[in-house]
């Protein structure tokens, strides 16, 4: 049950989007995320869409798996909607009960679904092209001016790469303290919710324990390989900007502007 | 010549404290530890649970530092903070949990992280991730999660991920202690080749018989002193005084000697099923 679950889920294909440099992909995502908060009218979410069509045509990744992450969303979604719906005040379309649905709160709310739709649509895209290794990298160098305000730039990203490399063995691990104490007659799947809470306990304290118990190790394991920080260490694979991160920018810039353009100073 | 590890009088005491922080008692893990080994040599350490095995393992890699006395490797003083990171780039340590000291999420990726710490370059990470893993043969799997591995190739991982730091000596803390028999097996002959074909140092720490008889050198520790010390033949000739430790013999020694107490006229240790063999056949 506990194994179902995958982490920075990759999809393993070749295509434009995934050669691209994480970097790239990670300011790509974030203006993308930004531009939909900038644009004012439908032109500027019909660029957006188009964008967003393009670069999942480019990925390769089946548009199913992208719309797979929507399920979980779905809910927020739907209050989100139903919210802007009802209640913004304004020229009113329909109305019954002590309900009314206004022209502009029938607008807010299609423009929230667009943006909520296309902005959880936009970061999977960029997790399910990048590998997580990769991410951490890509954010390790990108966050490194902050190392000037003595923010631990790579210990964060080292912390969470071994952080990756761990979840699936702590899965396990929960998997198996979670049969040894049912064997023994725990129940984790009845009573009521503060029951089924409660019955947690004796799951999280062992899990803790060892995990504790595996960092002390790992700890050890890395000083014994030399490990001191990132000072002076070398990269097995350094990220460089090719040829094609310089069209991806470029062309990230261009949707920004167009955006901008069109969606905000052209058509008020 | 250099001696590849030097200890002299080495002693090394655990503090033990209650809850509030105050010393409850001191506890002497290595007591007294005089050993030297030879480069190129493979040596063992035997020993039960408690022994002190594992801690001696660790002042070989300046993870611990002794309370008394002084450890020398290849030479340098390992409580010297001028060679630390020498000490441990020259003697690489291999740990019992396969699991616990893996720490890249690609095999590759993980061979490559001992070599990213010391600076190399990064062409020549790749050279060394290609040769390490050669020599372990495990580089099918170079691209693969090393969740995906048996214990033994996750060990063998971590065998060529100490031998992309080019050490001169390797320090295997029961390497084997988690692994089923084939797992065990590979890791041994993957240890083996590294003495043989590339003359590095190997010091196995373990308390299965069988992978002690090709040693060139034994030690068997018994509460934090070395209690015996000379080539599996000499061991092993002492049944009765390794009985007394709780530790075992290969079981086709027991055998030998449990024929000879009832009175088969056999040579005194055998250490190998073809030995055995060809001593029963002298004896017709």
């Amino acid at each position: 049950m506990l194994r179902d679950i995958t982490l920075g889920q990759y999809y393993r294909t070749e295509s434009v989007i995934h050669a691209l440099d994480p970097r790239v992909k990670i300011v790509g995502t974030f203006s993308f995320i930004i531009s939909l908060f900038l644009v004012k009218n439908f032109i500027g979410y019909v660029i957006a869409g188009l964008f967003l069509v393009i670069c999942i045509k480019l990925s390769n990744v089946p548009p199913k798996f992208i719309f797979r992450g929507m399920k979980a969303i779905f809910f927020l979604l739907m209050i989100t909607m139903v919210f802007n719906l009802f209640l913004t005040p304004g020229e009113p379309l329909v109305s019954f009960w002590k309900l009314q649905i206004t022209k502009e709160g029938l607008k807010l709310a299609i423009m929230m679904g667009i943006r909520l739709v296309f902005l959880i649509t936009g970061s999977s895209l960029m997790t399910l092209t990048t590998t997580p290794n990769n991410l951490t990298d890509g954010l390790e160098d990108l966050l490194k001016p902050l190392k000037k305000l003595r923010v631990p730039v790579h210990e964060i990203s080292m912390m969470m790469s071994i952080a990756l490399r761990f979840i699936p063995i702590l899965m396990e691990e929960t998997d198996k303290i979670m049969k040894a104490q049912m064997a023994r007659g725990a129940d984790f799947e009845s009573g009521s919710i503060m029951n089924r809470a409660k019955s947690l306990v004796p799951l999280l304290v062992p899990l803790f324990i060892s995990a504790f118990r595996r960092a002390n190790d790992l700890a050890m394991a890395m000083e014994a390989r030399c490990y001191r920080g990132g000072e002076g260490r070398t990269k097995m694979k350094p990220l460089v900007y090719k040829r094609i991160d310089i069209v991806g920018l470029a062309v990230i810039f261009g949707y920004v502007v167009c955006c901008i353009v069109f969606g905000r100073i052209l058509f008020r | 010549m250099k001696k590849m590890i030097l200890t002299d009088k080495l002693v090394f005491e655990y503090i033990r404290r209650d809850e509030e922080g105050n010393v409850e008692g001191i506890t002497r893990a290595i007591d007294d530890v005089n050993l030297s080994v030879e480069p190129g040599q493979f040596i063992a350490i035997l020993g039960h649970n408690g022994s002190g095995k594992s801690t001696l393992a660790k002042h070989f890699n300046a993870l611990l530092y002794p309370t008394e006395g002084e450890v020398y490797v290849d030479g340098m003083l390992t409580e010297d903070d001028e060679h630390l990171w020498d000490v441990r780039q020259e003697a690489g340590m291999i740990f019992q949990n396969p699991d616990n000291q893996i720490i890249g999420q690609i095999v590759e990726e993980d061979v490559g992280f001992g070599p990213e710490n010391m600076g190399v370059p990064t062409e020549e990470i790749w050279e060394r991730v290609d040769e390490s893993l050669k020599a372990v043969r495990m580089d099918k799997f170079r691209k693969s999660s090393p969740n995906h591995l048996s214990g033994g190739q996750k060990q063998r991982v971590s065998i060529a991920g100490v031998i992309a730091m080019h050490p001169k000596c390797i320090i295997m803390d029961e390497p084997t202690a988690m692994l089923d028999p084939n797992g065990r097996k590979e890791v041994i002959r993957a240890a083996r080749g590294l003495n043989q074909v590339e003359g590095i140092t190997v010091i196995l720490i373990t308390h299965y018989m069988e992978e002690v008889v090709d040693a060139d050198k034994v030690f068997v520790m018994d509460k934090g002193k070395v209690v015996m010390e000379g080539t599996p033949r000499e061991i092993f000739a002492q049944v009765d005084k390794l009985k007394a430790l709780k530790l075992g013999v290969p079981q086709v020694t027991l055998l030998a000697h449990e024929l000879r107490k009832s009175g088969v006229p056999l040579p005194n240790p055998i250490l190998t099923r073809k030995e055995l063999v060809e001593a029963l056949k002298a004896c017709r």
